[in-house]
C-alpha cells in the first residue's frame, strides 16, 4: 500500500489544516454548556474555601439572595426600574445617533463642526460626568437617562458614521447614472446601504447602556439593579452584588439575542 | 427605440464628441498627475469603440468625465451637441465591479435603474364639464408594470431566469455582471459606457459574455465605448479600437477594425483578426516598453 492509499483508508491522518470556521455545532453547543457548567461548578468549588466566601458568595448563597430579594418585592422592580433605564437612554441616544451620523456623512461643513466634539466627549469615561449631572439636574430620572444616553450616543455615531463613510461610492455613481437626485442617493442608496451599521450601533449602543447603568444608578436611586449593588456592597452583601451583577448579564445577553435576530431577518441579503 | 436605425455609420453626426480635453489631477503633497492630455474622440451613433492601453493611461477617466461622473479642466464633451454637465439617463455607465445594489434582488436592480426615467405616456383625459374624453401625451414616470415587462425582457437577454428573486450575493461574477448589462440595457441611454466590464472574469465567462454582448449590439446597434486592456477582446467587438498612451494621457492610434459581423469566438481565428490584433498588440507593448523607461 502506497501513502496516498493509506491516507484515503485513515491509515495514516491528513494533515488538518486550520480553516478558521466555528467547527462542528453540535461539539460547539456541548463545549458552551459545559464551559457554564463547568464554570459554576468551580465557582461552587473555591467558594467552599471560607476565605474566599468572605468575598465572594457561592451559587447557593446567590439563589437563597434572589429568594429574599423576590420575597421583599424589590427583584422585580429592580429589574424593571433598570430596564426602563436602559431602555429609554438607549432609544432616545439611538433615534439622535441616526440623523447626526447621517447629517454628518452627508455635509463635510456638518462633520467639521461636530467631528471635534465627539473625539473629545468619547474618551471620556461617563462615570467622569456624574458630578455634573448631578449638578445640573439632581437626583432625578432624568439624570439617570442623560448618563446612558450620552454613552450610548457617542459610541452609535462613531459605529453609524463610520458606516457611512465606507459606503461603496460605485453605488453611488451608479445611481447618479441612473438620473438619481441627491435626495434619492440619500433615500435609496445611503439609507439602505447604513443601515447594517445601524443594527451593529444598535448592539453595541445595549451593551454600552447596561455598562453604563451602574455609573447612572450612582445618582441616587431607590430601585434598579446598579443602585442594589451599590447598596449591598456598602451593607459587605456580597450575595445581592452577585445576583445584581447575574441579572445584568443575562438581561443583556437577552436584549442582545433579540437584536441578533432583528439583524438576521432584515439583512438577509447580506 | 422602435424608430428604424440608422445604421451607415460615417455620414451621421457624432453622437459624443471629446475635443481637446484635458484633465489634471492635483495630489496633496506630490506631483500633479497629468491624466489627458489634450484628448479628442468622436463616437458616431451605433458604432462600437474599444479603448486600450496601459493602465494608468486614463481611459477610467475619459469614461468618468463623458459619463459626468468627473469634471474635465478644459475642452468640450458634448452628447447629442448638449455640452455634459453631469450624469444622466441618456449614458449607461457598466463598472467592473458591477455595482448591484446588495440589498436588492436582480429583478429590483434591474428595475431600480429605470427609477428615474420619464417616457411619454398616452393618457385619456376626461374634460369634466363636457364629460368629452381625448388622448393626451405626458412626459412621466414609468409604471411599475411598465417596469415590471422591460425587466422581464432584459432578464431574458441575459439569460438570467429563474434568478429574478436571487440578491447577488447568491450570483457568480458572470452572473453580477450580466444583471449589470441587463440593468444598463432596460434604462434605454443612448450610449453604454463600459469599464473593463470582463477584467474581473475568468476565460470562459469572459469569452461567454463577449459573445453575448456582440448578439445583443449585432441586433439593436447600441453605441458602446468600452474600455479593455485586453487587445484580443478589442479586436473582437469594436467597430474601431482607439490606443491610448500613457504619461500623459493622449489618444496615440485609432484602428477601423474592418472584421464583417456577425461575429464570434471562431473569428479568432482568422487571418485577418490575427493581423489587426498583433499590429494593436505592437503598438501597446512598445509604449509599455517606453513607459517602463
Ligand atoms: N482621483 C485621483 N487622484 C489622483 N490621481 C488619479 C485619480 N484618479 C486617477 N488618477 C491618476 O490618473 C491617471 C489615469 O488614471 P485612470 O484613468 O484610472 O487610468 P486607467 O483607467 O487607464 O488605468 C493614473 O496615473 C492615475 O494614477
Ligand atoms: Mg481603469
Amino acid at each position: 500500500m502506497d501513502e496516498q492509499e493509506k491516507a484515503l483508508t485513515g491509515e495514516i491522518k491528513m494533515r488538518k489544516l486550520k480553516d478558521f470556521s466555528d467547527g462542528n455545532p453540535t461539539t460547539r453547543n456541548i463545549l458552551n454548556v459545559s464551559s457554564i457548567f463547568v464554570g459554576v461548578l468551580v465557582w461552587f468549588l473555591i467558594t467552599l474555601i471560607p476565605s474566599i466566601n468572605t468575598f465572594l458568595a457561592s451559587p447557593q448563597q446567590v439563589i437563597s439572595a434572589l429568594g429574599q430579594e423576590v420575597q421583599a418585592g424589590r427583584y422585580f422592580k429592580d429589574i424593571w426600574a433598570s430596564l426602563q433605564r436602559v431602555l429609554v437612554g438607549f432609544i432616545v441616544a439611538l433615534a439622535c445617533a441616526i440623523p447626526v451620523s447621517f447629517l454628518m456623512g452627508w455635509y463635510p461643513k456638518v462633520r467639521a463642526l461636530i467631528d471635534p466634539w465627539i473625539q473629545f466627549f468619547r474618551t471620556i469615561p461617563p462615570i467622569a460626568l456624574i458630578p455634573l449631572v448631578i449638578l445640573a439636574m439632581g437626583l432625578s430620572e432624568m439624570a439617570k437617562y442623560t448618563i446612558i444616553f450620552i454613552a450610548v450616543f457617542l459610541v452609535s455615531v462613531v459605529t453609524i458614521y463610520q458606516g457611512i463613510r465606507e459606503v461603496d461610492k460605485t453605488l453611488v455613481k451608479a445611481a447618479y447614472t441612473f438620473g438619481a437626485r441627491d435626495i434619492n442617493i440619500f433615500l435609496s442608496v445611503m439609507i439602505p446601504a447604513a443601515f447594517p451599521f445601524i443594527l451593529v450601533a444598535a448592539r453595541l449602543g445595549i451593551a454600552t447602556a447596561l455598562t453604563t447603568l451602574i455609573a447612572s444608578e450612582m445618582t441616587g436611586a431607590t430601585y434598579g439593579l446598579g443602585a442594589r449593588i451599590t447598596s449591598a456592597q456598602q451593607f459587605m452583601n456580597v450575595s445581592v452584588v452577585l445576583l445584581g451583577i447575574i441579572t445584568i448579564g443575562i438581561i443583556g445577553f437577552i436584549l442582545d439575542r433579540v437584536l441578533l435576530f432583528v439583524e438576521k431577518k432584515l439583512t438577509k441579503w447580506k | 427605440m422602435e424608430k428604424e436605425k440608422d445604421k451607415t455609420v460615417t455620414q451621421s453626426k457624432p453622437l459624443i464628441r471629446v475635443k481637446n480635453v484635458n484633465k489634471t489631477y492635483k495630489v496633496v503633497g506630490g506631483n500633479d498627475v497629468i491624466a489627458l492630455n489634450d484628448v479628442s474622440l468622436d463616437i458616431y451613433p451605433n458604432e462600437f469603440i474599444c479603448v486600450v492601453g496601459p493602465s494608468g493611461c486614463g481611459k477610467t477617466t475619459l469614461l468618468n468625465i463623458i459619463a459626468g461622473l468627473e469634471p474635465h479642466d478644459t475642452g468640450e464633451v458634448t452628447i447629442d451637441e448638449h455640452p455634459v454637465i453631469g450624469p444622466g439617463p441618456d449614458r449607461g455607465v457598466i463598472f467592473q465591479q458591477y455595482a448591484l445594489f446588495p440589498w436588492m434582488t436582480v429583478r429590483k436592480n434591474i428595475e431600480f435603474g429605470m427609477k428615474f426615467k420619464k417616457v411619454w405616456h398616452d393618457v385619456m383625459v376626461v374634460d369634466k364639464k363636457t364629460g368629452e374624453t381625448h388622448m393626451e401625451r405626458r412626459y412621466e414616470h414609468m409604471t411599475p408594470a411598465e417596469k415590471h415587462a422591460l425587466a422581464d425582457k432584459y432578464i431574458k437577454m441575459v439569460n438570467l431566469e429563474g434568478f429574478e428573486n436571487s440578491f447577488p450575493k447568491e450570483l457568480s461574477g458572470g452572473m453580477k455582471q450580466r444583471v449589470a448589462i441587463a440593468r444598463g440595457y432596460a434604462v434605454a441611454p443612448e450610449v453604454l459606457l463600459l469599464d473593463e466590464p470582463f477584467g474581473a472574469l475568468d476565460a470562459q465567462t469572459r469569452a461567454q459574455l463577449q459573445e453575448d454582448l456582440l448578439k445583443t449590439w449585432e441586433t439593436e446597434r447600441k453605441t458602446c465605448f468600452f474600455i479593455t486592456h485586453d487587445v484580443e477582446e478589442a479586436v473582437l467587438l469594436a467597430t474601431r479600437v482607439v490606443i491610448m498612451s500613457a504619461r500623459p494621457g493622449k489618444v496615440h492610434e485609432i484602428v477601423d477594425i474592418d472584421l464583417p459581423y456577425p461575429r464570434n469566438q471562431a473569428t479568432k481565428m482568422e487571418p485577418h483578426f490575427l493581423e489587426l490584433k498583433n499590429k494593436i498588440w505592437d503598438t501597446v507593448y512598445r509604449m509599455y516598453l517606453e513607459v517602463r523607461k
